[in-house]
């Protein structure tokens, strides 16, 4: 086990184990409840926690992938683009006449390959950074699924598709279960193996990983695959959810995920963060927002708290991590991708 | 101090956590009689803000409780999460302005089957997930009065085009189509419609679509704008080109919003229907279907306060509706009356 | 030797303009072809007007692209500001146009100096420093207007002048974006902090090093990039003649869009006004020509992605064909 190669805030003892930011988390995680259930009759039934995360987990399958890449100091914000371009892709391949388990296949394979279009880019040209090529591919994706659907919507699916995003097994939501399976390859993937800690590495310093022989192209490339692969997930879900689709869907979702992967402790300087962080984080931004939407509280409040609470989240684990920080050189945004030279 | 500063900080955290509930706890748990609930497409839309208020003032006028909710953006995502957060508040009805005809199908049967009215008005779902459906106007009027319009202000030849919202509108393809069937009839043989443009519904695209067909068509002589900005921008290009008498704005559009150029001569004539009535209409058959007082059935009757007495009609789509009645038209004559109105 | 080194690489860094420069005539060429009234005087007036607000804020964003940082909060700021401006002169018709400006500026400052701080003091980064204001100044653009537009007729004449007189036949968007072209021009070349910008961008390290009030300076972009954008949401309320709580709503990707087609690297240090300049320009003219030469609307988004797509691409072949071209005469 590799462990002590690269972790930069690796627990020394009890007491930074709880110093930890994930702590941080699940303690304003349980706030939230405490007040969600204060604030509403409604709240605290059995149905809030079994049937409630439906509402919020369908963008959450790209929070896993959107780790990575955040850890790698990348960024990608085509997601949503992706997801609109594989939906409809489906909906018009099922519509054609494919059969359905044969579209939902090529709505992956869509969005595998827009996520391959993506990381063969930044790959090959290593001076581009991630985030013009993928504000470029989010116009190209969604255009093309305008190309495609122009002003119609597409949907008819049959009713067992409906299942994916309304179905339960037993008391337990379909998508919970896929949610906690993916969430537990991921965790694997990021924590347990040399994938993993080759992320890791690729974050915190590229150069030493590309002198010291990693194929940097190869896990670029593998890691914007699995982003696109997920928001074809997550496609599949949210049509199932919706019954129908449109080019304009799943619009903005990029920045709520890139927002819940940053509330979840993942630096943006790359190389730092956990799977753990995210994963409370979407629960922390779900339920804040259902428990306020049970009050009826009105949508531009909430973008008010939520706004609020990225910062002031951010700004704790800044200056927690200010004196480290401050050893390390400034952290360019985007900026490990300018020294790399392969 | 870096102690001090995390303290002060996570007190920040928790307090934008809790500061809600100290504003919204006192009226959150109270319980007043019936709840009836309306969903506009977004937040911030003077047309959705008259609407809910019309919609509050028949609800309130039976003691009932209001709750008027609308997503920070016009996408059925938003509306679904919300509609969600509604079920689980046990509301007696809904009312929602749709941002897709089908992608809300499913949550909407849901909430049908906890046995909530829904009533749609506005914007429509479709006949397997409403009661009764809340006409504003009969689209296939709209789109011929508009085309008629047109042809009075071009001297019955020339060249028209149609300045739209986005390309996925569902109300403004339903009026494009009926204009497009009336401009079939052999009364219209000089009329040619030379292009359906889409502004977005933003500023500077209508804008900048609008130039573009001032310019491709040097003879255009009536631009047709069935949306606020659209005719709006329109008006805007035709008064700063100084070309007002030679191009002539007609449309759909609030009064506020065009009472500048309806004035100024630059729309000599539009339509729009009273969004208040609209509301305050939705209100009192929300009431009516929760009640149990009418089912939504083909002749269904029942009383809707100042408004007078309603009855329910077979909708084109194989639904029932209630319609509203003819659209009003705005003409320099009575502009000043209604310009602060809505 | 190292003068004409030196000359190579300017030769390369202006080969770069030149290529941005070229790909303009040639789609401006195509798109002449389609409709001829594209390159018509009133058209190209219509064309700079459009593009001058957009051609505004690259200024501020090439600044802040400049020290390696980004602001998504400009389109909220627009609103904000543009709405506060016109319900102020709504409520007192009174007011001289020349306040409403200074009004929107502040407004702006005071946004962009809370980013600036929270970058520059608090290592927040400025993506997500810049995300959460965006929210938070969008749901206040909403709170402040209480779901209301500002319409056309509550603006008083000389407040719509802003943005539709003219002076000489000039548009005074057109004015005033030139005006802060020349001042920024100034700023970035010839004065002390305007170096610094490059120098903090280039090396943030070795500028600290060398005595460069970094921190100072990171707040400096973040607050003229405010004051921009306060400045371009009073112009768009006037250009507009209506203020509503989502105008401008994903304008800031229209922005730096604008600012990369460029040249300017989102990796800091490198980056010219002149550039800059030319990438408003190629955008503002897109959204001009798109609908003039009868493209579907339904292709037009996937054109624009497809343009910036390929001038970036061409950009960065150059460069490498270049720097390999000067690696080769160097080992002569």
């Amino acid at each position: 086990m590799p462990e002590h190669m690269i972790q930069l805030d690796k627990p020394r003892d009890w007491k930074s184990f709880f110093l930890q930011w994930e702590w941080l988390l699940v303690l304003i995680f349980i706030l939230i409840h405490v007040m969600n259930s204060f604030l509403s009759p409604y709240y605290l039934n059995v149905n809030t926690f079994i049937r409630t995360p439906q509402t919020f987990l369908d963008k959450a399958f790209i929070v896993f992938p959107m780790t990575f890449i955040i850890i790698l100091g990348s960024i990608d914000v085509s997601v949503g683009s992706t997801v609109a371009l594989s939906s409809v892709i489906m909906a018009v391949s099922y519509n054609a006449g494919m059969p359905m388990g044969l579209a939902m296949v090529l709505c992956l394979a869509v969005s595998s390959l827009c996520g391959l279009f993506n990381g063969f880019l930044l790959a090959r040209y290593h001076e581009l950074s991630s985030a013009i090529v993928t504000i470029s591919t989010m116009t190209i994706y969604r255009g093309f699924a305008y190309v495609i659907l122009e002003d119609q919507a597409a949907g008819g699916f049959p009713g067992w598709f409906e299942s994916f995003g309304w179905g339960s097994v037993g008391p337990v939501p379909v998508m919970s279960i896929a949610f906690i399976v993916c969430a537990g390859i991921f965790g694997m993937l990021l924590h347990r193996t040399t994938f993993g800690r080759c992320l890791y590495g690729m974050g915190h310093n590229h150069k030493a990983c590309l002198y010291s022989g990693i194929n940097i192209k190869k896990i670029k490339m593998i890691v914007s695959m699995l982003t696109g692969l997920m928001a074809g997930v997550t496609a599949i879900f949210l049509t199932s959810r919706m019954g129908s689709t449109r080019p304009n869907v799943a619009t903005g979702y990029e920045l709520e995920v890139i927002a819940m992967v940053v509330l979840g402790g993942v630096s943006t300087a790359g190389g730092k963060g956990k799977m753990i962080g995210p994963i409370l984080a979407v629960f922390i931004v779900g339920y804040l927002s259902y428990g306020l939407g049970l009050i009826n509280v009105s949508a531009q409040v909430l973008l008010i708290i939520i706004g609020g609470l990225l910062i002031a989240s951010v700004l704790i684990s800044n200056i927690r991590f200010s004196r480290k920080e401050q050893k390390k050189s400034s952290p360019a945004l985007f900026g490990v991708e300018a020294d790399e030279k392969t | 101090m870096r102690k001090v500063c995390v303290t002060v900080l996570a007190a920040v955290v928790i307090a934008a956590v809790l500061a809600p509930a100290m504003v919204f706890s006192a009226g959150a748990r109270e319980e007043v009689g019936e709840r009836h609930a309306y969903i506009f497409k977004n937040t911030g839309n003077p047309f959705g803000e008259r609407l809910m208020d019309g919609f509050a003032e028949a609800v309130e006028e039976h003691g009932h409780q209001a709750i008027l909710r609308a997503p920070d953006q016009p996408t059925a995502e938003g509306q679904i999460q919300i509609i969600e957060q509604l079920i689980a508040q046990n509301v007696d009805s809904i009312g929602i302005s749709a941002n897709d005809y089908d992608a809300l199908s499913p949550v909407l049967r849901n909430a049908m089957n906890a046995e909530i009215a829904v009533v749609p008005s506005d914007s429509n779902v479709n006949p397997e997930s409403r009661h009764v459906f809340v006409n504003q106007a009969d689209p296939e009027q709209i789109g011929r009065t508009l085309i008629q319009g047109a042809y009075d202000m071009i001297g019955g030849a020339g060249q028209i085009a149609i300045l739209s919202a986005t390309s996925t509108a569902t109300n403004q393809n339903l009026w494009i189509e009926w204009m497009q069937e009336e401009l079939k009839d052999s009364r219209y043989d000089d009329v040619e419609l030379v292009r359906i443009a889409y502004g977005d519904d933003l500023r500077d695209k209508s804008v900048a679509e609008t130039e573009a067909l001032l310019r491709s068509y040097p003879d255009l002589e009536c631009i047709i704008a069935p949306t606020t900005v659209g005719i709006a921008a329109a008006s805007l290009v035709v008064t700063d080109n100084d070309l007002i008498g030679d191009v002539h704005i007609t449309g759909l559009g609030l009064p506020s919003e065009m009472a500048e150029y309806i004035t100024n001569g630059a729309c000599p004539f539009m339509y729009l229907w009273n969004p208040i009535d609209l509301g305050y209409l939705s209100g009192y058959t929300s009431m009516a279907v929760a009640s149990g007082e009418i089912t939504g059935a083909v002749g269904d009757t029942f009383d809707a306060g100042r408004l007078g007495s309603f009855e329910v009609v077979e909708a084109m789509d194989g639904g029932t509706e209630v319609l509203l009645g003819e659209p009003f038209m705005f003409d320099a004559e009575n502009i000043d009356d209604w310009k602060e109105v809505y | 030797m190292l003068s004409r080194m030196r000359r190579m690489y300017q030769g390369a860094e202006s080969f770069r303009e030149l290529g941005l420069l070229g790909f303009i005539v040639l789609v401006s060429a195509g798109i002449q072809l389609r409709n001829p009234m594209f390159l018509t005087a009133g058209n190209i007036n219509t064309l700079l007007v459009h593009a001058s607000i957009l051609s505004i804020l690259v200024v501020g964003m090439l600044m802040v692209l400049l020290t390696r940082g980004i602001d998504l909060s400009i389109g909220s700021t627009i609103a904000l500001s543009g709405m506060v401006c016109a319900m102020t002169v709504a409520a007192n018709p009174g007011v001289p146009p020349i306040l409403s400006l200074l009004q929107g500026i502040m407004i702006g400052l005071i946004i962009g100096t809370i980013i600036g701080l929270l970058v520059s003091r608090f290592n927040v980064l400025p993506i997500i420093a810049s995300l959460g204001m965006m929210n938070i100044v969008r749901g206040l653009t909403y709170v402040v207007s209480g779901g209301r537009w500002v319409s056309a007729y509550q603006m008083p004449r000389p407040f719509l002048q802003i943005a539709t007189g003219r002076i000489l036949g000039v548009n005074h968007l057109i004015i005033i974006a030139v005006v802060i072209y020349l001042i920024a021009y100034y700023f970035l070349t010839y004065t002390r902090t305007g170096r610094q910008i490059y120098a903090v961008g280039s090396n943030p390290d070795a500028a600290e090093i060398s005595g460069i009030p970094k921190k100072r300076v990171i707040c400096l972009v973040y607050m003229i990039m405010g004051a921009l954008a306060g400045l371009a949401g009073v112009l768009w309320v006037a250009r507009f003649a209506s203020a509503q709580g989502n105008t401008a709503m994903g304008y800031e990707l229209n922005v730096i869009a604008a600012v990369v087609l460029g040249g300017v690297s989102l990796t800091g240090g490198s980056g010219k006004l002149s550039g800059v300049i030319l990438g408003a320009l190629l955008f503002g003219m897109l959204s001009n020509a798109l609908p003039l030469i009868d493209v579907s609307p339904f292709w037009q988004q996937a054109i624009q992605g497809v343009v910036i797509l390929t001038a970036v691409w061409i950009n960065v072949v150059v460069k490498r064909r270049n720097e390999q071209q000067a690696l080769l005469r160097r080992e002569i």
